[in-house]
């Protein structure tokens, strides 16, 4: 195995696939030494590459540090350090790799609970080698899905316009491998933190069957939890609150666990001004679901709390989020259709505009409420301008789901409103509902220069209808016009997929270069609404590339567009690893929506600076095989493999570093 | 031999350990899992447990002298305690550990005790049956190996002082010895 990997090199990957599960590499987490070293032993019996600890605090360590090191964690339940299911949920929500809980106690309550939390499956002491035998399975069963709903997303894409085909194709041969490469990933990532987020999710590995958090819904949802109150709040209860046909308890209890990670992060960003790019109106369903899943989180937060609008919509400026907006939505590289585009519906546009700071594509309705959503009828600039002003481009970030106008209203409706949603960067990264999309705002916020993408991953995952739908309602905006002087706010429709984000990125880039905003990446887009929001055409343009604000959002082709904006974003970042660059594009568009959809975005993003890894990492690849060739590795505390390149980690740290803002350890 | 005799008392031994119940099948994982590339895997982890429970022993003791009772604290210990044991496949051990689980949930501070002083006598014999068996075995795989050493050396010795004496007779024969000589080398040809 080792000489094999060492030949791998940079195809270790595909290696190991191929030689799959052998060599899949799983982290082992017990305060228990013997159960360690035993279990250890049996991991390596099955021909797994194993790393232990016993410490759960380490574990977490590692696993940021590069979550692409491991295919699986297996944790114990009762730990000193730590709780066993806060470890779960952590890893879960900031890395989304299958975690596997491990006790010596079988009460059906602690089982019950590691289901809840997210945990695969739930094994117990003494661990026997013949389960361990099969435990690969959760990592096919994670990927496998992604990869069936990429392609159909993919093939949506192609549909609605090929921006993913765009993206693909637009850059440059070296690019384009990466792109696709990213794309899918992002897409993987997207499916992945959409369908198999967490087990409690919608069963069905499609990416259209989940749940759908319309803006409704989610208002519905916020309701019910501030009704009970936030820390009273249980998803029984809250389901009963809601009253709502068709939908499970656990449904409720991952959308619950996301907003309240959204929350968190959102008052961890709060200061940041993350310019959202008025979420292009996610149009698209599937779009909005990952929006809204995450940007629900959110932006329920920010609708019914109305905290959303503090921090964020101060920094925004009104001007042309939406319309920048649209642009990002264009830009959706990954095809994604930017939801924030989406046709505005004014309403949301205006509501992520009024208030939110947070992102609140997905309470648009709620938004409606403090100031009429963003998306609502943003029928004309100056109120798009002034929800703008006043909220965070959260509301985009969030892009409410389809339904919502307001979610992704920013991304979704934006027919006419130019949403320049004001969401700050930031509120892009705490709106995203998601974990990922949080942290990808974050990190976009952090690293306005940098590429928001992280969050433009999320918006990637939007997909591509959504971003039609945004670019039809930009060219609405195209009217309005020149509202965007600072897209700051423009709402990030996290939800958006890629494309928004792509867009989004190229804009909220320079803009928050400029406006310091991290998180304005996706919102750059409003830059882009200098020029009449033709979305597809301006996004396309390379307005990215060069003067990110460039990007206009030209109503045209989203095809174009997104090809363009990939294609822009691609070469703009194309240093730091287009897909990092295609990721913040995409990332800064929509996080509101995406919390999901950031969650994906940013582990494509993981995934992406994986293959830029991979040749890194073999080497410790290597090392660890060799490890775990004798006990004494196994035994040994973790195998730390040598640092990945710079880029590896930087985009790596990328991601986290939005994360320990939210995160709580 | 010494060696079959020391053969079967490793078997009945490790017969009579699992008959009675105080080892069960993952005992015997972990014997599969010792191989060449471990070959005192099974010792290792036995020795780990030991050292590792003995802490925990004290731990919960502590704990069940201190007053008011902790139980949520023991009910950790215990925990990890049952988690180990169970591991290694110490069987009775085990039972005990679920035992005094139960007396714990229930904060039953009596019970509790009572179940622990169980819990401690069968780690306690649990541990000198392993003792005994693990020493018995590592003997027979020494006695295999310096009886394979040793018969070896012999064979060798003999099959070169044999061809010495050959090649000697040849020798003798080719430059002229004396008589004595080959008597001596006679002697020696005999005598082997």
């Amino acid at each position: 195995m080792t000489m094999e990997e060492k030949m791998g090199g940079s195809n270790r990957e595909d290696e190991a696939l191929d030689r799959f599960p052998v060599g899949m590499r799983v982290l082992a987490v017990d305060d228990d030494p013997i159960c360690l070293k035993v279990l250890g032993t049996l991991l390596l019996k099955c021909q797994y590459q194993v790393t232990t600890t016993n410490q759960a605090i380490s574990a977490l360590k590692m696993l940021r540090e590069n979550r692409n090191r491991y295919d699986l964690v297996i944790s114990d339940v009762n730990m000193p350090d730590m709780d066993g299911f806060k470890l779960l949920e952590l890893v879960g929500l900031e890395m989304d790799l299958p975690v596997i809980m491990l006790s010596a106690h079988s009460d059906t309550k602690l089982v019950m609970k590691g289901i809840t939390h997210g945990a695969c499956d739930y094994l117990l002491k003494p661990v026997r080698i013949e389960e361990l035998k099969n435990i690969w399975q959760h990592v096919v069963r994670r990927k496998k899905p992604d990869s069936k709903d990429r392609v159909n997303a993919l093939n949506q894409d192609k549909a609605s316009g090929g921006i993913g085909e765009a993206v693909q194709t637009s850059t440059s041969s070296s690019d384009q491998k990466f792109n696709k490469k990213r794309k899918d990933q992002n897409e993987d990532e997207e499916d992945d933190g959409e369908d198999n987020e967490h087990e409690n999710d919608d069963p069905s590995t499609q990416k259209k069957p989940r749940v759908v958090w319309s803006v409704e819904l989610h208002r519905k949802f916020v309701a019910a939890v501030n009704h009970l109150g936030l820390d009273k709040a249980v998803p029984k209860k809250i389901l009963d609150l809601m009253n709502v046909e068709g939908l499970t308890r656990e449904n409720v209890a991952s959308h619950l666990q996301k907003y309240r990670l959204y929350l968190k992060r959102l008052s961890s960003v709060a200061t940041q001004q993350a310019n959202m790019v008025a979420a292009l109106g996610g149009k698209d369903p599937s779009y909005l679901r990952m929006g809204s899943l995450d940007g629900f989180g959110d932006f329920r937060t920010l609708t019914g709390s109305g905290r959303l609008s503090s921090a964020s919509l101060s920094s925004y400026q009104p001007s042309g989020m939406f319309g920048r907006l649209n642009s990002s939505a264009a830009l959706n590289l990954r095809g994604i259709s930017s939801g924030v585009i989406q046709q505005g519906h004014p309403q949301t546009l205006s509501n992520s505009i009024n208030g939110l700071g947070k992102i609140q594509p997905v309470g648009l309705p709620a938004n409606q409420n403090q100031n009429g959503t963003l998306f609502q009828g943003i029928p004309t600039s100056i109120e798009l301008n002034q929800l703008l002003q006043n909220k965070s481009a959260n509301h985009f970030g969030e892009l409410n789901p389809v339904n919502n106008p307001n979610v992704s209203g920013v991304a979704t409706n934006f027919p006419d409103a130019r949403m320049t949603v004001g969401s700050s960067s930031s509120s892009l990264s705490t709106p995203s509902g998601s974990p990922l999309l949080l942290q990808a705002n974050t990190q976009q916020a952090q690293r306005s220069g940098a590429f928001g993408n992280q969050s433009s991953l999320d918006v990637a995952s939007l997909n591509q209808e959504s971003f039609d739908m945004g670019v039809h309602g930009f060219s609405n905006f195209a009217d309005n016009g020149g509202c965007h002087e600072n897209w700051q706010n423009t709402v990030q429709l996290s939800s958006f997929p890629s494309n928004s984000l792509s867009t989004c990125e190229a804009f909220s880039h320079e803009q928050l270069h400029t406006n310091n905003l991290q998180e304005s990446i996706s919102w750059r887009s409003s830059h882009l609404n200098d020029n009449p929001i033709d979305l597809s055409a301006s996004m396309a343009n390379a307005g990215l590339e060069d003067s990110r604000g460039d990007m206009q959002c030209q109503i045209s082709p989203s095809n174009n567009v997104i090809h363009n904006i990939d294609y822009a974003a691609k070469q703009q970042w194309g240093e730091n690893s287009s897909f990092a660059g295609a990721d913040s594009l995409v990332a800064g568009a929509p996080y509101v929506q995406h919390l999901e959809a950031g969650k994906l975005a940013f582990n494509t993003k993981l995934r992406s600076n994986e293959d830029i890894l991979f040749e890194q990492r073999k080497p410790q690849n290597e090392f660890s095989q060799n490890n775990f060739e004798t006990l004494d590795v196994i035994s040994s505390p973790m195998i730390k493999p040598e640092q990945y390149n710079e880029t590896g980690m930087m985009e790596g740290e990328l991601g986290y570093d939005a994360f320990p803002l939210g995160s709580c350890i | 031999m010494d060696r079959n005799r020391l053969h079967n008392q490793v078997a009945s031994m490790r017969r009579s350990l699992f008959d009675q119940g105080y080892l069960d099948d993952q005992f015997i994982q972990l014997e599969e899992l010792q191989d060449d590339t471990n070959p005192n895997f099974v010792q290792e982890v036995v020795t780990l447990f030991y050292n590792d429970s003995t802490r925990l022993i004290q731990n919960i003791e502590q704990a069940l002298n201190s007053r008011p009772i902790d139980f949520c604290k023991l009910d950790d210990y215990m925990h990890q305690f049952k988690g180990s044991s169970s591991s290694i496949g110490a069987k009775k051990v085990t039972n005990e550990c679920t035992a005094f689980r139960e007396y714990c949930n229930a904060e039953n501070a009596e019970g509790c005790i009572r179940s622990f002083q169980q819990v401690k006598q069968e780690h306690a014999i649990l541990k000198r049956k392993l003792e005994v068996y693990l020493q018995t075995v590592t003997s027979f795989s020494n006695s295999m190996s310096c009886m394979e050493t040793i018969l070896s050396y012999i064979a060798y010795t003999i099959i070169s002082s044999s061809l010495y004496i050959e090649n000697m007779d040849k020798y003798g024969k080719l430059f002229g010895t004396t008589p004595q000589t080959e008597l001596g080398v006679d002697k020696c040809l005999t005598t082997l």
